[in-house]
C-alpha cells in the first residue's frame, strides 16, 4: 500500500475498483510522495489537497477513470483553480469555468489533482522559462525535464503522479516524455477540444497525456477526446475505444524512417537507441520502409512565423483590466498596458510577442506569415505523401537527450533545437507519441531517450497499437530514476 | 451650399443584429440590463475560452446583403484585428477584412426619406447610393467614467454587429438623411435590427469633403464623431459642409482630421488631427474556421422580405394608391400590413387607405396605441367601406360608426343595426314617401315637369327630411323621377 503512486492507472483502476484501496488513501498516499519528492524535481505548482481529498471522497469508482488522480499542466482551466501558465502575469487570477477536457475527466470520475510547472505560456523546451523556477529532471536534477510541459512529465516520471495532462504546440508534451522517460501523447489536432487551454498558438495547440504506459495514454484518451461544440476547431469525427487495437501488434505494419530526421546534430547515444528501436520493430514483423519528408529543413523556421504571430494576438488580452497582474501607479492607459505588460511577461514570451508582432505587421505580412502559411502546407503535403507508403513514422524525439540547466537558457535559437523533430507533427497537425527507447550515458547519470511515433490524422489507435508493441516486448518503460526514488 | 463648392459624402454605419445571443457566445444580446450580467468567459475574453459563430449572425448579414442587391461571397472567413483599448476583451476584435461577406449592392433614396422640407426640391430624383461592403464584427464593451475610476460593462461586448460602408456617392446633407432613412427602412423589415440610433443600434461614422467643382481632385477627408440620430447626421454635415467651405474660401488649407458633433452646440470641434495610420495587423482568426455561405444561402432566400422600395410600387400597382399613399403606408411596416389585410378584395382599397392613414392613425396616435394594439379587425374595416361605399351609410355616419368600432372592437354592421343608422333601402316604403312629397308640393312637380330638373332636389330634401335621414338617397331619387316621368 505504500507504494501504491508507484502503480500506473491500469493497476491503480483494478485495487480501486476492487475496493482494495480508497479514493481517499490514493489521494493521501499520493500527497505523502509528493512531499517527499517533490523539493528535488519542484514538478507542481500548486495543490489544493482538501478539495482533492474532498473529491476524493465523491469519487465513483465504477467509472472508466473512477477515483484517479490526475495532475493538471497550470495551462489547463479548472473552475476555482489557479491557472498561472507559468507566469506572473496571470498572479491571482482563478479560473471560474473547467476546461471541457476537465469536465470530461470529471465525467469519467477522474480527480483533476495538483497543477504542474512549465514554461511561461508554453513557450520553451526547459521548463527554465517558469516564473516559479525550473522542474528539474528527476533522472539527474542539474538537467531539465524538457518543456513546455516539464512539470507534468516530471511527476509522472517520478511517481508524483499515475498521469498527467499536458499541451503540445510543437512538441511540449513529446519531448519533455522523451527527456523524463515517460509516454506522452500529442492526439491529432481537434481530437481533443481547447476549450480552457490558455491558447498559445491556437492552430498548433492541442490536449493530451502523459502517462506511464501507452495503454494510460488510450484510457486517458478515451476520456478527453472528442468533439466540442465548445470549440469550433475540434474534429466531429467519432471516438473509437482506443484500447482496442492495443494488442495486435505490429506484424506486416510499414512504419517509416525519415531519411530527414537522421542529419548531423543527432546525438550518437540517441541515434543508436533509435536505430535498435527500429531493428526491434523488424524483429517483431514491420516492414521497415525509408521516406522523405524534403521540407523538414523549413519547419523550425515555419513554426517560429506562426506559432509567435498567433501568439502576439492571443496573449494580446493580459493586460491587467480585468484580471491578473496590474502595474502599480501608472500614469496613463499607454503606460497601464506598457508596464503591466513589461513587468508581468518574462523574456522568453516578450521575445516571440515581438516576433509574431513583426511577422504580422503591415509590409512583412506577406514575406513572413503568408510564406509561412504556404511552407506549412508543403509540410503537411510531406506528411500526407509520406503516411500513402507507410502506416507510421518513426524517428527521434528530440535530438538530445535532457541537457543541463542554465545550458541553453540564454541562447535561443539551441533551445528552439530541442523541438527540431516534433514540431512538423504540430504544423501538419498529425498525432504521435514519444515512449521510452533506452538510455544514454552522461556525466555517470543515465538519462532516457524517447522514440517518436507519428501517425495521419485521426490515426491514434495506430499509433498506440505500433508503440504498444514496442512496450509489451521491451523493458524501458518499467525504469524509475534512482536519484529521486531510490527504489528503482 | 455655394454653388461652385461639391461636398462627398460617403457613410459607415454600424448596425446591432437583432440575434437571440452574442455572436461567438451564448450570452443574451440585451439592452438595459444591470451591468455585467450577460457575460461568460468567451465575451470577457477569459484566459482559454474560445468563440463559436453564431450563423443566424451571419444569416441576417447574408440577408440585409441581398436585401441590398450585394454580391454574396461564397466563403465567410473571419479575421483578427488587433488594437488596445480597455473596452476591447481580447485586445482583438473579430472581424471581416479581405473577404467580407457583402460586397456592392446600393441603398435607393426615394422621395419620403428625404427630411419633410427638403422632400419638394430634391435634387437628384431616384438617386441609388452604391455600397463597397457590409461585413460582421463583434461589438465591444461600454465604458462609463466616473470622478477617479472607469467601469466597463461587457453587456454589449461580443454582440454581433454589422458593418455598412458606402461609397462616397452622397452630396448633399439631406442625401446623407434620405440614405440613412432607407437602410435603416430595410433593416427593419428585414427584421435584422430594431435599428434604433438612440439606443446605439445603428451607429453612424461620416466622411466628408468638399471642393470646388472644377477641382478634380478632392478635398481633405474630414471624419465626424458623436453623431447620435438621422437629423443629427444632416445638421453636422450642414455645419461641417459650410465650415469647410469658408476656411477655403478664407484660404486656409484643410487636413484630414476627425471632429466631433455637438447636437447641442450645432457645431463640430476638433477631436484629433491624422495620426501615423493605424496598424492593425489583421491575420486569419485560428479560432474559426471558414463558412461555405451556400449552406445557409437556400434559407436565407426563402426569408427574404419585400423591401420597402418593392412594396411602395406594388401598393401603387396592386390598390391604385398614389405614391405618396403607397409611401406614407410602406414606410410602416405594420401599418401597411394592416391595410392590406382590410384592402384586399375590397372594391375601394382607395377608400380603405384613407380610412388608415387618417382615422386609424390619428385613433391610434389619440390612444397611444400600435397598430398591432388595433381594437379594429381589419375584416371590420374593409366592411365599413363597403357600407359607405353601397350607400348604406353616408360618410358622415362611417366617421362615427369608425369611432364606435375603435372604442368598443364590434363589427360595423352591428354598430349601425343598434344605432338605427341603416339606411331605409325598402322601396315600398320610399315610395310612399315620395307620394307624400309629391302630393304636398304641386307646384315643384309642375316647375319639374316643365323641364326645370333641378327641382327634383327640393323633392330629394323632402323626402329624407320626412325619412329622418335615413332614406337611401339614391333609391330616393331614383324613385321620384319614376314617379314623375
Ligand atoms: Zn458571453
Amino acid at each position: 500500500m505504500d507504494q501504491i503512486f508507484t502503480l500506473d492507472v491500469h493497476g491503480l483502476r483494478s485495487k480501486l475498483a476492487a475496493h482494495e484501496v480508497s479514493p481517499v488513501e490514493v489521494v493521501r498516499a499520493l500527497a505523502r510522495r509528493i512531499e517527499a519528492v517533490d523539493p528535488a524535481v519542484r514538478g507542481y505548482l500548486s495543490i489544493d489537497l482538501e478539495r482533492a481529498i474532498g473529491e476524493a471522497e465523491a469519487a465513483d469508482v465504477t467509472k472508466p477513470l473512477g477515483g484517479v488522480p490526475i495532475a493538471i499542466k497550470d495551462v489547463i482551466s479548472v473552475r476555482g483553480a489557479p491557472c498561472t501558465c507559468g507566469s506572473r502575469i496571470l498572479a491571482g487570477y482563478r479560473a471560474p469555468y473547467d476546461a471541457t477536457v476537465i469536465a470530461r475527466l470529471r465525467a469519467a470520475g477522474a480527480i483533476p489533482f495538483g497543477r504542474t510547472n512549465m514554461d511561461e505560456f508554453a513557450m520553451g523546451s526547459s521548463t527554465e522559462n517558469s516564473a516559479f523556477g525550473p522542474t528539474h529532471n528527476p533522472y539527474d536534477p542539474a538537467r531539465t525535464p524538457g518543456g513546455s510541459s516539464g512539470g507534468s512529465a516530471a511527476v509522472v516520471a517520478a511517481d508524483e503522479a499515475f498521469a498527467a495532462l499536458g499541451s503540445d504546440t510543437g512538441g511540449s508534451i513529446r519531448q519533455p516524455a522523451a527527456f523524463c522517460g515517460c509516454v506522452g501523447f500529442k492526439p491529432t489536432y481537434g481530437r481533443v477540444s481547447r476549450y480552457g487551454l490558455v491558447a498559445f498558438a491556437s492552430s498548433l495547440d492541442q490536449i493530451g497525456p502523459f502517462t506511464k504506459t501507452v495503454r494510460d495514454a488510450a484510457l486517458l484518451l478515451n476520456a478527453i477526446a472528442g468533439v466540442d461544440p465548445c470549440d469550433s476547431t475540434s474534429l466531429d469525427e467519432p471516438v473509437p475505444d482506443f484500447t482496442t487495437n492495443l494488442d495486435r501488434g505490429v506484424k506486416g505494419v510499414r512504419l517509416g524512417l525519415p531519411r530527414e530526421y537522421f542529419v548531423s546534430g543527432l546525438d550518437p547515444q540517441v541515434e543508436r537507441a533509435v536505430r535498435q528501436a527500429v531493428e526491434h520493430y523488424a524483429k517483431l514483423g514491420a516492414e521497415i520502409v525509408e521516406v522523405s519528408l524534403p521540407h523538414t529543413e523549413y519547419a523550425l523556421s515555419t513554426y517560429y512565423i506562426i506559432a509567435p504571430a498567433e501568439a502576439s494576438a492571443n496573449l494580446a488580452r493580459f493586460d491587467g483590466v480585468r484580471y491578473g497582474y496590474r502595474a502599480e501607479q501608472p500614469g496613463d492607459l499607454l503606460e497601464h498596458y506598457g508596464r503591466t505588460r513589461e513587468e508581468g511577461f518574462g523574456a522568453e514570451v516578450k521575445r516571440r510577442i515581438i516576433l509574431g508582432t513583426y511577422a504580422l505587421s503591415s509590409g512583412y505580412y506577406d514575406a513572413y506569415y503568408l510564406k509561412a502559411q504556404k511552407a506549412r502546407t508543403l509540410i503537411r503535403d510531406d506528411f500526407s505523401r509520406a503516411f500513402r507508403r507507410v502506416d507510421a513514422i518513426v524517428c527521434p524525439t528530440s535530438p538530445t537527450p535532457a541537457f543541463k540547466l542554465g545550458e541553453r537558457a540564454n541562447d535561443p535559437l539551441s533551445m528552439y533545437l530541442a523541438d527540431v523533430f516534433t514540431l512538423a507533427a504540430n504544423m501538419a497537425g498529425i498525432c504521435g507519441v514519444s515512449i521510452p527507447c533506452g538510455f544514454a550515458e552522461a556525466e555517470g547519470k543515465l538519462l532516457p531517450i524517447g522514440l517518436q511515433i507519428l501517425g495521419n490524422s485521426l490515426e491514434e489507435g495506430r499509433v498506440l497499437q505500433v508503440a504498444n508493441a514496442y512496450e509489451q516486448t521491451t523493458d524501458w518503460h518499467k525504469r524509475r530514476p534512482q536519484s529521486v526514488t531510490g527504489n528503482a | 451650399m455655394k454653388s461652385d463648392y461639391t461636398a462627398t459624402i460617403g457613410l459607415e454605419v454600424h448596425v446591432q443584429l437583432k440575434t437571440k445571443s452574442k455572436m461567438f457566445c451564448g450570452c443574451a444580446v440585451a439592452y438595459g440590463a444591470e451591468p455585467n450580467v450577460h457575460t461568460c468567459p468567451t465575451c470577457l475574453g477569459l484566459p482559454g475560452a474560445l468563440p463559436v459563430m453564431n450563423l443566424e449572425a451571419l444569416k441576417l448579414t447574408a440577408l440585409t446583403g441581398l436585401m441590398l442587391k450585394c454580391q454574396i461571397a461564397p466563403v465567410c472567413k473571419f479575421d483578427r484585428k488587433n488594437y488596445y483599448y480597455p473596452d476591447m476583451p481580447k485586445n482583438y476584435q473579430i472581424s471581416q477584412y479581405d473577404l467580407p461577406i457583402c460586397e456592392r449592392g446600393e441603398v435607393p433614396l426615394y422621395d419620403l426619406a428625404y427630411p419633410k422640407d427638403a422632400q419638394k426640391s430634391i435634387a437628384n430624383p431616384g438617386k441609388r447610393v452604391r455600397l463597397i461592403r457590409i461585413h460582421l464584427e463583434e461589438d465591444v464593451a461600454k465604458s462609463f467614467h466616473f470622478e477617479s475610476s472607469t467601469g466597463i460593462d461587457f453587456n454589449r461586448a461580443g454582440t454581433p454587429l454589422m458593418e455598412i460602408v458606402s461609397q462616397p456617392d452622397i452630396e448633399l446633407p439631406e442625401e446623407a438623411f434620405a440614405y440613412l432613412t432607407s437602410l435603416k427602412q430595410a433593416l427593419i423589415y428585414g427584421g435584422v435590427s430594431d435599428a434604433d440610433m438612440e439606443k446605439g443600434q445603428l451607429r453612424c461614422d461620416v466622411n466628408v469633403s468638399v471642393r470646388k467643382r472644377t477641382d478634380a481632385a478632392y478635398g481633405a477627408k474630414i471624419e465626424l464623431k458623436n453623431l447620435n440620430s438621422i437629423s443629427g447626421v444632416r445638421r453636422a454635415l450642414a455645419f461641417e459642409i459650410n465650415r469647410q467651405i469658408e476656411a477655403l474660401e478664407r484660404g486656409e488649407t484643410l487636413r484630414q482630421e476627425t471632429r466631433r458633433w455637438d447636437d447641442d452646440l450645432g457645431e463640430t470641434t476638433l477631436m484629433r488631427t491624422k495620426e501615423s495610420a493605424h496598424d492593425y495587423r489583421y491575420f486569419p482568426d485560428p479560432d474559426l474556421l471558414p463558412v461555405r455561405t451556400e449552406v445557409f444561402l437556400d434559407e436565407v432566400r426563402s426569408r427574404l422580405p419585400e423591401t420597402p422600395w418593392e412594396k411602395r410600387e406594388r401598393l401603387e400597382k396592386d390598390y391604385g394608391l398614389s405614391a405618396y399613399d403607397a409611401g406614407v403606408l410602406a414606410d410602416d411596416r405594420p401599418l401597411s400590413a394592416y391595410f392590406e389585410a382590410a384592402a384586399r378584395g375590397s372594391a375601394r382599397p382607395k377608400s380603405v387607405a384613407n380610412y388608415v392613414m387618417n382615422d386609424l392613425l390619428s385613433a391610434l396616435g389619440a390612444a397611444g396605441q400600435t397598430v398591432e394594439e388595433c381594437p379594429v379587425r381589419p375584416e371590420d374595416l374593409k366592411a365599413l367601406v363597403t357600407l359607405v361605399d353601397e350607400g348604406r351609410i353616408n360618410s358622415k355616419q362611417g366617421k362615427d360608426v369608425f369611432s364606435e368600432m375603435f372604442s368598443t372592437g364590434v363589427d360595423p354592421q352591428t354598430i349601425v343595426r343598434r344605432k338605427g343608422l341603416q339606411q331605409e333601402s325598402d322601396l315600398g316604403a320610399i315610395e310612399a314617401l315620395c307620394r307624400e312629397v309629391i302630393a304636398a308640393n304641386p307646384k315643384v312637380v309642375e316647375d319639374y315637369r316643365g323641364g326645370k330638373s333641378v327641382s327634383i332636389n327640393f323633392l330629394k330634401g323632402q323626402v329624407m327630411k320626412l325619412s329622418k335621414g335615413k332614406a337611401n338617397p339614391a333609391l330616393v331619387g331614383e324613385t321620384l323621377q319614376r314617379l314623375l316621368s
